[in-house]
């Protein structure tokens, strides 16, 4: 049997789902908050590729570079202020985000 | 042999792009007093930029192999940003005195912030939308934690940045599936596209994702929860940069992407908006009512004023562009007013937040009571101060597009509303007097004058100000 692309989509689709359940189900550390963003770029990626080589259009993979460096940069951001906050607050657990409320 | 894209459309860019690079060695290389300078040199940059955008407005054109499009319409989105990140700028300078913070990045990263915004303000394709919509949240991440040793500064930061990029993350996603079903990322090539009769469900799939993404960037309900957490936590020159220049820029890219390529998706797109709409106006207007942290009521406030300028983009038509462009200029002048008088609530050289530390102000500091009144009275939408017109035009564009029980809801809304901002005068008028605040900065001072004026006065010129927003919502529609 064929990979066809319907394949592809449910796979990213399900990625990005994980991706979200983990950033909203997630009550223990900061850090996988951190991966699942990182999993949900990476199966809007698998949705580009895809698209971009069943219909032979660049654009897709052009898409997909910049999402990549994008993401870095994201990452870089993202862990930076990490590290503030656990000087800030000396932990990551998720439960200690609870100054600002009301 | 590739040929030389044409760079003059996005001359006020390259400058801010290469301003800011060199703000940095600026910074790095003076050795006295650098964050005075370089927030100077921020503001010149911004106003520099400012004529660039003036000079290119003349005609519409697109560059970059179509990427980058410039007309009246972004022109006139752009020179509000750069107005709103001017403003922030000066308001930043006594602050960052007081609070002894010698860090000349700020203005930078607010430079580096504005140059996205104006990027995604003048996106033609999904590619540039978001190179320039995450060059604007990846600087707004770091502006929210700024104030790196504060509790509630970092946790701002970390909340702005998970939900910040779980939406970029749904923009992302959306996009995808755009371009997997409609074959094409160039705005231009999705309006040909999605102009045939056929309804093409994955498009539309995709569009209310990116709509969730950007309704996350404006804090419209029920993508808000972020916004009185980061309101609250980030520095005050920070929250009143937040409440002005994304809001602007985000809101000015959904009139564009909406009415541009997803035009023949209206009957669609437009149920979500009016839920999207209604609820924040109701929202922003019933949660602000239990507020007693002053950055916080703003916060619900931003996100009430989001939901009526949105009336004017579900009512899709040059007079609602219009009305929505009128009120992001007068949301603009309001807000940044009354960041000004937050700013300037200081009690012994320390600032504060509360309500209360508002009462009894018009015994002890006359003029700060008096320029608040005027702009709480002005943001409830009571003439005949600038904030009536900003609503009354959304309204009436509105009613002409066939969306009475719309603006009914908005008139309802904003009455519910005026009691919040009403609440406060009282505060200041009828309460007890506190201890008074100290004499507010200079800098403070004149941003709050120049901003109530320009609230009072609207009503005598509104001639250019309307015939600048009539140009740019005529340039929207041509196409």
């Amino acid at each position: 049997m064929a990979v066809s692309l319907a394949h592809y989509l449910t796979v990213a689709a399900i990625l990005f789902s994980i991706g979200i359940f983990g950033i909203f189900v997630n009550r223990k550390n900061l850090i996988i908050i951190l991966m699942s963003i990182e999993l949900m770029l990476l199966a809007v990626n698998i949705n580009f590729v895809a698209f971009s080589a069943f219909m032979n259009d660049l654009m897709g993979q052009i898409f997909t570079m910049l999402v990549l460096t994008v993401a870095a940069a994201e990452a870089a951001i993202g862990l930076a202020i990490v590290v503030v906050f656990y000087r800030a607050h000396r932990s990551i657990e998720v439960e200690d985000i609870n100054q600002l409320k009301g | 042999m590739t040929q030389m894209p044409n760079l003059v459309p996005a001359y006020a860019e390259i400058f801010l792009a290469l301003s800011g690079l060199l703000l940095l060695m600026v910074g790095v290389f003076r050795k006295t007093d650098p964050v005075r300078g370089v927030a100077r040199l921020a503001i010149l940059a911004f106003s520099v930029a400012g004529v660039l955008v003036l000079t290119t407005n003349a005609v519409a054109v697109t560059t970059f192999s179509g990427m980058f499009a410039v007309n009246a319409f972004t022109s006139f989105a752009k020179l509000l940003v750069l107005l709103g990140g001017g403003f922030a700028v000066f308001l930043m300078l006594p602050w960052a005195k007081n609070e002894g913070i010698a860090r000349f990045e700020l203005p930078v990263v607010m430079v580096f912030a504005v140059l996205g915004m104006m990027m995604m303000i003048s996106a033609n394709d999904l590619i540039s939308l978001y190179v320039g919509l995450e060059l604007q949240s990846l600087s707004l991440y770091v502006l929210a934690a700024f104030h790196r040793g504060n509790l509630r500064a970092t946790e701002a930061g970390v909340k702005y940045f998970i939900l910040g990029a779980l939406a970029s993350g749904l923009l992302l996603y959306g996009s995808s599936l755009i371009y997997g079903f409609a074959g094409t990322t160039s705005f231009v090539g999705l309006a040909s596209a999605l102009s045939s009769a056929q309804e093409n469900v994955g498009v539309i799939v995709g569009m209310v994702f990116v709509i969730s993404g950007l309704a996350f960037k404006i804090s419209a309900v029920p993508f808000h929860m972020w916004t009185p957490d980061v309101y609250e936590g980030s520095p005050t020159p920070v929250t009143a940069f937040f409440s002005v220049a994304p809001k602007i820029a985000a809101l000015c890219l959904f009139l564009r992407i909406l009415v541009g390529p997803f035009d023949d998706l209206m009957f669609q797109w437009r149920q979500v908006l009016i839920v999207i709409c209604v609820a924040s106006m109701l929202w922003g207007a019933v949660a602000a009512i239990a507020q007693s942290n002053i950055k916080r009521l703003m916060a619900y406030s931003s996100i009430g004023h989001v939901g009526y300028a949105l009336i004017g983009l579900v009512a899709a038509t040059p007079e609602g562009a219009r009305g929505m462009i009128y009120y992001m200029l007068i949301y603009l002048f309001m807000n940044v007013g009354t960041f000004a008088v937050i700013l300037s609530m200081r009690v012994k050289d320390r600032y504060v937040e509360g309500v209360n530390d508002l009462s009894g102000l018009s015994k002890t500091n006359p003029a700060i009571a008096l320029a608040l009144t005027v702009l709480m009275f002005s943001m409830a939408g009571i003439p005949p101060l600038a904030g009536f017109f900003g609503k009354y035009f959304v309204f009436v564009a509105a009613i002409n597009a066939g969306l009475i029980p719309l603006a009914v809801i908005g008139v309802l809304s904003s009455v519910i509303g005026a009691y919040y901002y009403l609440r406060l005068i009282k505060i200041m008028y009828f309460d007890e007097a506190g201890e008074g605040l100290d004499k507010p900065d200079l800098s403070t001072g004149v941003v709050m004058g120049v901003c109530a004026l320009a609230v009072v006065v609207f009503i005598l010129v509104p001639e250019p100000m309307l015939a600048g927003a009539d140009a740019a919502a005529a340039a929207l529609f041509q196409g």
